[in-house]
């Protein structure tokens, strides 16, 4: 296995502070994320897990009156430094939201809308992107013969699948995910959890998860943060059978939440 | 019966009949209109200009106010239309959401709102006259276009607003610019209160009189230049309500339902377009 070890990590961050405002939401976070595992960042509701996610390809850019200071890096490049080409730095990510949100197009668009804006024009080849995206993401054959149709109609464990397609389909490095399977039935969480796993050979993936055993049964290294803290990370192993932290221990066993 | 189920039966039959005085005031002047208006309703009426007399009662008809008014009403929405798309875009995807510019910019469009049209028609003029315009197609165009500026870009203002963040985040997340965002998700994910917005604007256009009286002025003839002078249906239905003939008087009305019928075509055609391109918005 390629792992973590081996490669510098695609994704550091180095002294991460960011405000909402006067919010203090994230306080001087460090931690590196290996490569070709999957990460989970765990902690109670409100602890900025989705924040530290959104940091990753500056989507909190998008918060009014948010302040960043401090680095992350993607590849060896901070992308908060002036002048970066931010639409480049979120291609190099999939992300996956909390509830699945196609765009208002058919299947076919949702997948080739990101290969279209970044230049592929050809159809033949936007087929063969499609066709492997969705093949990819394990809903080919549910979607085959309607390409066309909207992708509205997809159930919700359809949908969510469809959007990691439409992520691949960018050729990412890393995958976001930001609790993607709260909003699914047990089947298509199973689904989309084998879709990692087997996804993890080829991607980075960094999963935002409130459920332990979701986290336990994914991971290979653990964040764990508690009120814009970082309070303890390591491999899954470890955090979870033996804990440095006291509060580490208290949330992995249940007792805080 | 207990006070809480009177409460809810006086509450109940409240909110019905109020909803029943919309319908039966709808109907009331679809009646009048109908009564006093169909008799008179004829071909000619549809296809000539006024003849010398034909407001005293003579020949000829009304198809220089229909198609200025069309013409008017067309133009001063297609003007609107290339407004209002950069103000709402600005507004919900390029400015910050709770910055002072675009609270004063929406505060604006609402007091805009409310500045009776004859105001608009007095700045238009106004305007005009710096410029050195007669009344004209072209003056009456750009002052009506401000008269529904508002009205449209709040209206397609409100429906953008609906748009889940989630939506746009996605789109960013591939990597899309805002632009992109804007016009290939936001817009689509829009478009049935783009299309009514941009029809309740032309129906406000092409009904008003007094923005039209002194801009676009009145002619017996099919305007044949925007530099020209235009007839409107509003301001033919008030030169014949103001005829001492009853006769013209009551192609007044039948003015009334012409107008009133191109309203509702267009509402018909619209809402056809809308639900056709609704199949892809995601709820």
């Amino acid at each position: 296995m390629r792992g973590a070890m081996d490669h510098d990590p695609p994704i550091r961050v180095k002294n991460l502070n960011i405000y909402y405002g006067r919010e203090h939401a994230l306080k001087n976070i460090s931690v590196d994320i290996p490569g070709r595992t999957i990460t989970a960042i765990i902690g109670p509701s409100g602890c900025g897990k989705t924040t530290l996610l959104k940091s990753f390809n500056r989507l909190v850019d998008l918060a009014d009156g948010v302040a960043v200071s401090g680095e992350v890096l993607v590849d060896g490049e901070n992308i908060y430094a002036p002048g970066v080409d931010v639409t480049r730095v979120r291609k190099k990510m999939g992300l996956l939201s909390q509830k699945p949100y196609p765009l208002p197009m058919s299947i076919y668009n949702n997948v080739a809308y990101g290969p279209r804006i970044h230049g592929t024009k050809k159809r033949g080849e936007l087929d063969r992107i499609v066709e492997r995206r969705l093949r990819e993401s394990g809903l080919w054959d549910e979607v085959r013969d309607r390409l066309h149709a909207p992708a509205s109609k997809l159930s919700l464990g359809q949908q969510q699948r469809l959007c990691l397609a439409r992520g691949l389909a960018v050729e990412p490095e890393i995958i976001l995910c930001d609790e993607p399977t709260s909003a699914l039935d047990p089947v298509s969480s199973r689904r989309i959890e084998e879709r990692f796993r087997e996804l993890k050979s080829s991607y980075t993936i960094v999963v935002v998860t409130h459920i332990l055993r979701q986290a336990k049964r994914l991971a290979d290294y653990v964040i764990f943060l508690y009120l814009g803290e970082l309070v303890e990370h390591g491999p899954a192993g470890k955090i979870f059978e033996e804990p440095e932290q006291a509060m580490t221990r208290e949330y992995v066993k249940g007792s805080i939440s | 019966m207990d006070a809480r189920k009177v409460e809810e039966f006086v509450w109940k039959t409240l909110a019905a009949a109020a909803a029943f005085a919309l319908f039966l005031s709808l109907f009331l002047i679809m009646a009048t209109i109908l009564a006093k208006g169909l008799p008179s309703l004829n071909m000619a009426m549809l296809t000539q200009t006024p003849r010398g007399g034909y407001y005293l009662g003579k020949e000829g008809g009304i198809l220089n106010a229909i198609v200025g008014s069309l013409y008017l009403a067309g133009g001063a929405t297609a003007l609107a239309l290339f407004l209002s798309v950069p103000i709402v875009l600005y507004l919900n995807v390029y400015a910050k959401k709770r910055s002072r510019f675009v609270l004063f910019t929406r505060f604006s469009l609402d007091v805009l709102w409310g500045v009776p049209s004859i105001v608009y028609g007095a700045f238009g003029f106004t305007i005009m006259l710096l410029f050195g315009l007669k009344a004209s197609l072209l003056g009456g165009i750009i002052a009506v276009a401000l008269l529904i500026l508002p009205i449209m870009s709040r209206a397609m203002d409100e429906v953008v607003r609906t748009v889940p963040h989630e939506l746009f985040e996605a789109s960013y997340a591939l990597g899309a610019t805002r632009l992109e965002t804007a016009l290939k998700v936001v817009a689509r994910q829009a478009v049935p209160g783009i299309v009514t917005a941009t029809l309740i604007a032309f129906g406000r256009g092409i009904g008003d009189a007094a923005s039209v009286m002194f801009t676009a002025g009145f002619t017996d003839a099919v305007p044949s230049s925007l530099l020209r002078p235009a007839a409107t249906l509003p301001l033919a239905i008030f030169y014949q309500l103001g005829t001492p003939f009853p006769e013209v008087q009551n192609r007044a009305y039948a003015s009334a339902l012409i107008l009133t019928l191109i309203v509702l075509a267009i509402s018909l055609v619209s809402r056809v377009l809308a639900r056709n391109l609704t199949k892809h918005i995601v709820k």
